[in-house]
């Protein structure tokens, strides 16, 4: 079976590595400079030389030419609707689930907590009928 | 040019003259995540882990608080900010009138210490139960209808008041925001 993910030209993928200034953004693979490194850009990130180490590839591809101009990206992003699928896809959910977690005050994680409690009394009623 | 004249005759002791106290003390400032009506989490003493509605900053810097005391037993109190984390939640407190609370209405009465107790009076004491003075009750139960009112008013608000603040395991204060 071949594989699915490949790195390539117009690959998008995810920086996974915490300490990179762009942790958690999506940039597409532009060029690829050797085994390890990889030239990426995306709108709002500038383009640069990455180590493979640091990012995750996903199943999206946007149609780009190699080492294609600002404009050309930006154009092939849109058409590729990356950002809607990635929202849609379940790896993005989590990520914006944790996110939305992460940011919660203190008397939103008190309601999260009180409504957890009353959705695991319902399940125990019902299990117990 | 006028030579100053020395003076004929010294003082025979030497006189002090009093030090020149030029320090001036700056009045505390308030931290920036702290605002009339902010609810705060107490972090030390009896009432640790109690959420607290903010009221004013007192000239002295410090925090004046209530629970209220209907909701979380938190009467009417100052605190130090340092000992206190800010929360993002409001409620309304321009319905409280907090004009008379200052430092010197929390002022301790003086203790009688040097007067001794007679074997009697030393052995009776303690049985006495000390009593809050009825204007301390009074202002209490004035605050406290003021901000039950603003607090019934966000729905959950209430219980969330009247909860104490715990860390679970794998809770990361640090990184938590509040």
């Amino acid at each position: 079976m071949p594989f699915k993910r490949n790195i390539e030209v117009g690959r998008v993928a995810l920086v996974n590595l915490k300490a990179d200034k762009r942790y958690g953004k999506l940039v597409v693979i532009v060029d690829i400079v050797d085994q390890n490194r990889v030239l990426v850009a995306a709108p709002g990130v500038k383009r640069d030389v990455i180590s493979l180490k640091r990012v995750a590839i996903t199943d999206m591809k946007v149609e780009c030419e190699r080492a294609c101009d600002e404009a050309a990206l930006n154009a092939a992003w849109k058409a590729g609707e990356v950002e809607s699928k990635w929202a849609a896809s379940a790896w993005g959910k989590k990520i914006a689930r944790q996110n939305a977690r992460a940011s919660l005050t203190d008397f939103e994680r008190f309601k999260v907590a009180l409504a957890r409690t009353k959705r695991s009394a319902l399940i125990k009623k019902a299990l117990a009928a | 040019m006028a030579k100053k004249k020395s003076p004929k005759f010294y003082p025979g002791d030497d006189v002090k003259k009093p030090i020149k106290r030029t320090v001036v003390h700056n009045p505390t400032k308030l931290r920036a995540s702290i605002a009339p009506g902010q609810i705060l989490i107490l972090l030390a003493g009896h009432f640790k882990g109690k959420r607290v509605v903010f009221i004013k900053q007192l000239a002295s810097g410090l925090l004046l608080v209530a629970g209220p005391y209907g909701v979380n037993g938190v009467p009417i109190k100052r605190v130090n900010q340092r000992y206190v984390i800010a929360t993002s939640e409001k409620v309304d407190v321009s319905k409280v009138d907090a004009a008379k609370f200052d430092d010197a209405y929390f002022k301790k009465p003086a203790k009688e210490r040097f007067n001794k107790k007679s074997e009697e009076e030393f052995f009776k004491a303690g049985s006495e139960k000390k009593e809050l003075p009825a204007s301390y009750i009074e202002d209490n139960k004035k605050v406290d209808a003021a901000l039950s009112a603003a607090i019934s008013a966000t729905p959950y608000l209430k219980e969330y008041m009247s909860t104490l603040f715990t860390l679970k395991s794998g809770d990361k204060p640090h990184e938590m925001k509040f």
